[in-house]
């Protein structure tokens, strides 16, 4: 079991972040053709709009949520006022939250998605897959929810931070997570490889969120030729 | 003062003949992948009608072109830049696949493949998307065609704004016209303005409106964006696609497909020179009505020294001045003032230029009774109503559509005197501001139209755009790399930027 154990909390993290920079490296310098959102809209509008606008602003939320809750160090949040028991709370209470508003959004995705015939006739493989895989993890992050209510004190969630923060540090230390709920590791587990099969499926459009749109100057884009201007010619 | 040079285009609506071999011949050379089925980057529809996509016109169902804020300055009118971040997950401006319509084909191999059966077999339609059999067709590209259908679906067409419409839906009053539709290269796009990615780009040397398919994502911004909805989406690329103004034949001084194969000789392309520095202010002009008039003043006088002088200075070819001289469009648009912009007021200021279709006198009955000067017919007792073309083609300003229907009709009544032998009457001419020389040229490049007055098109300077000896050896244009290392700049696996002295000294 140790060796399982050291694979997944000590090589693991280490091999899903090497594939997520690599793969996406390489599929969008060698194929960015395949580069894009692949967005289903245009077929059928229906279920759309509240399927995807609650499962991105969810997800989106659960994201950063994960990320500064994870990360952020005990002395810094101490320092803001807020005790391990209070960021307990919030981090459930929130998250919750934000779990639910996905739940319902990735239900009525998954829903169209594998009922409509549209829909279902033009998707890969991959993007049920896809849709499928981090339903399940979001199912494994709420069935997690009454352990995190039944432990306000917070200590599974002190050692999942410092573990967190070791792997970020390159010391990386499986040894952390020993005495944490199976359920907390599952879905720690399914989170890693998300970020492994990130580069292969539709994923990759996360990558290209346009937000320096906000800062483009003016509206319009000229493009002049090549040597133009180079000032040759 | 920045001048750019754009190839223009204009359709002559009076000789279409509705044939469709534009949309067909374009269909063929771009749009028969998959995923494009449904795409028509040149479509003609019959008017009035709603056309393709249903309702396309309805601006404030689609949210496609500009508006002006309160404090003067344009923006898209679907959001500015936050809305449409907010709006990236679900587009609530974006019209469905149903609204073009569902691309289908037909079983034709049950017709080869029936065994003996009672009745004959049929060749069903099936869906292109889903492969499932369509048991109603319910809409198409061109489901109106020759009024097809009731007026009641008809007359929602929008250009019957301010027009009592039920009369036209009586059969003696019946109008109808063609439009055939493509990308309007416009000056200010309002699909490139809303692209996230910025993956839209207007060609600085011809004008010509490309979507890069390496730089979009898919966010699908730009088929809201474009008032026109000639932006399709790709449902199995996940790209959006459009008229590319067949840039490949335009490089080479080429016509482009549908303009090459009119059958009907109603489509001219010529050089048009501009002033890039006043582009937004044309676009912003408060009143609608405006808006045609500052498009015509951004044009430039190519036979002006000044201009030439300023556009050798900028780097335009001066074959590109030659052929601007030589332009079918600018004296067109701006000299004879007989071809408008489609719906000016969208504000993107489009250069695919219409001219008005004449059309035959209401009611034969009262032909005798008419207004009429010098056998020139009063334009207002035409069977088209003056005030739908206005609605059409100048923003509901009856004037300008007047002036250019006066103009073909005095070219028409001069030129059948002369053709029989009839004493030259130079008061036609007079009344509507046109001398002879005038006359005489516009009757041979519209009634005439040789292929070579038509298609005045310089060639592409493309030693100017691209080294061509890197270029050696590869296959050119593919999806996915190919024998070709790609065009970035930065590439981890990608091109080889190595240059031997020789290759260097190209640059």
């Amino acid at each position: 079991m140790d060796f399982v154990n050291e694979f997944l909390f000590g090589f693991f993290p280490y091999l899903c972040a090497v594939v997520f920079f690599l793969g996406s490296w390489a599929r969008f310098d060698r194929s960015q053709y395949t580069w894009r959102a692949q967005s289903s809209q245009l077929l059928r509008a229906r279920q759309l709009f509240w399927g995807s606008v609650l499962f991105h602003a969810g997800i989106l939320l659960l994201f950063f949520g994960h990320l500064f809750g994870l990360l952020t160090p005990p002395s810094v949040y101490h320092a803001l006022g807020l005790s391990v028991k209070g960021k307990q709370i919030l981090a459930a209470t929130a998250g919750g939250i934000f779990a639910i508003m996905c739940f319902v959004g990735m239900t009525m995705l998954i829903h169209r998605r594998l009922t409509d015939r549209r829909i279902r006739a033009t998707s890969k493989r991959t993007d049920i897959f896809i849709l499928l895989f981090i339903y399940a993890q979001l199912i494994l992050g709420i069935a997690g929810l009454p352990w995190s209510y039944a432990n306000l004190e917070g200590t599974h969630m002190l050692v999942m931070a410092e573990w967190s923060r070791s792997v970020f540090l390159f010391a990386a230390d499986p040894h952390l997570l020993d005495h944490v709920p199976w359920i907390y590791k599952i879905h720690i587990v399914a989170g890693m490889s998300l970020f492994l099969i990130f580069p292969f499926t539709r994923l990759v459009h996360i990558w290209s969120v346009p937000i320096w749109f906000l800062g483009r100057p003016g509206w319009q884009i000229v493009r002049r030729q090549t040597n133009l201007a180079r000032g040759g010619v | 003062m920045k001048i750019r040079a754009q190839i223009g285009k204009v359709l002559n609506l009076d000789k279409c003949i509705g044939c469709h071999t534009c949309s067909v011949t374009c269909k063929n050379v771009w749009t028969t992948r998959q995923g494009a089925e449904y795409q028509w980057w040149n479509n003609v529809e019959s008017k009035p009608g709603i056309g393709y996509p249903r309702n396309w016109e309805d601006q404030e169902l689609w949210r496609g072109g500009w508006r002006v804020k309160a404090n003067g300055r344009i923006e898209p009118k679907q959001g500015g830049k936050w809305t449409i971040l907010a709006n990236i997950f679900a587009n609530p401006h974006m019209p469905q696949i149903d609204d073009f319509y569902e691309p289908f084909d037909f079983e034709y191999t049950w017709l080869h493949n029936a065994p003996e059966i009672e009745s004959a077999p049929t060749a069903r339609p099936i869906s292109q998307i889903t492969g499932d059999r369509i048991e109603k067709i319910e809409w198409g590209p061109n489901w109106e065609e020759i009024c097809s259908g009731e007026f009641e679906k008809r007359s929602r067409d929008v250009n019957f704004a301010r027009i009592e419409k039920a009369i036209y839906g009586e059969f003696e009053n019946t109008f109808m016209m063609y439009l055939p539709r493509l990308c309007e290269h416009c000056l200010n796009p309002s699909c490139l303005a809303s692209c996230p990615s910025g993956a839209i780009y207007k060609r600085e040397e011809d004008g010509i409106v490309l979507l890069d398919q390496d730089k979009c994502r898919g966010w699908r911004m730009c088929v809201s964006g474009c008032p026109y909805k000639k932006i399709y989406y790709n449902w199995h690329s996940g790209k959006s696609e459009k008229c590319i103004f067949c840039y490949p034949r335009i490089e080479a001084g080429m016509p482009t497909v549908c303009s090459e194969t009119c059958v009907g000789r109603i489509r001219y392309l010529g050089v048009m020179l501009y002033d890039a520095d006043r582009i937004e202010e044309a676009a912003s002009k408060a009143n609608e009505t405006d808006l045609y008039q500052a498009q015509l003043d951004l044009f430039l006088d190519p036979d002006d020294p000044q201009v030439a002088e300023q556009a050798r200075r900028q780097g335009i070819p001066e074959a590109w001045l030659e052929a601007a001289r030589h332009s079918p469009v600018y004296r067109m648009a701006k000299v004879w003032k007989v071809a408008l912009p489609l719906h000016p007021e969208y504000r993107t200021l489009p250069m695919v230029w219409y001219m008005p279709p004449l059309s035959p006198i209401q009611s034969a009955a009262e032909a005798g009774a008419l207004a009429a000067y010098d056998g020139v017919p009063d334009v207002r007792s035409l069977r088209i109503p003056v005030r739908y073309l206005a609605n059409l083609l100048t923003a509901g300003d009856e004037a300008p559509v007047v002036a250019a229907l006066e103009k073909m009709l005095a070219m028409r009544a001069f030129m059948r005197r002369r053709a029989l032998d009839e004493p030259e009457d130079r008061t036609i001419l007079e009344r509507v501001g046109l001398s002879l020389p005038q006359v005489e040229d516009m009757y041979r490049l519209l009634a005439i139209a040789n292929y070579e007055d038509r298609f005045v098109i310089p060639t592409t300077h493309r030693e100017a755009g691209a080294n061509a000896y890197d270029e050696r050896g590869t296959c050119g244009f593919t999806f996915g790399l190919g024998s070709n290392e790609g065009n970035s700049e930065f590439s981890l696996f990608g091109r080889d930027t190595r240059r031997t002295y020789g290759e260097r000294a190209h640059w």
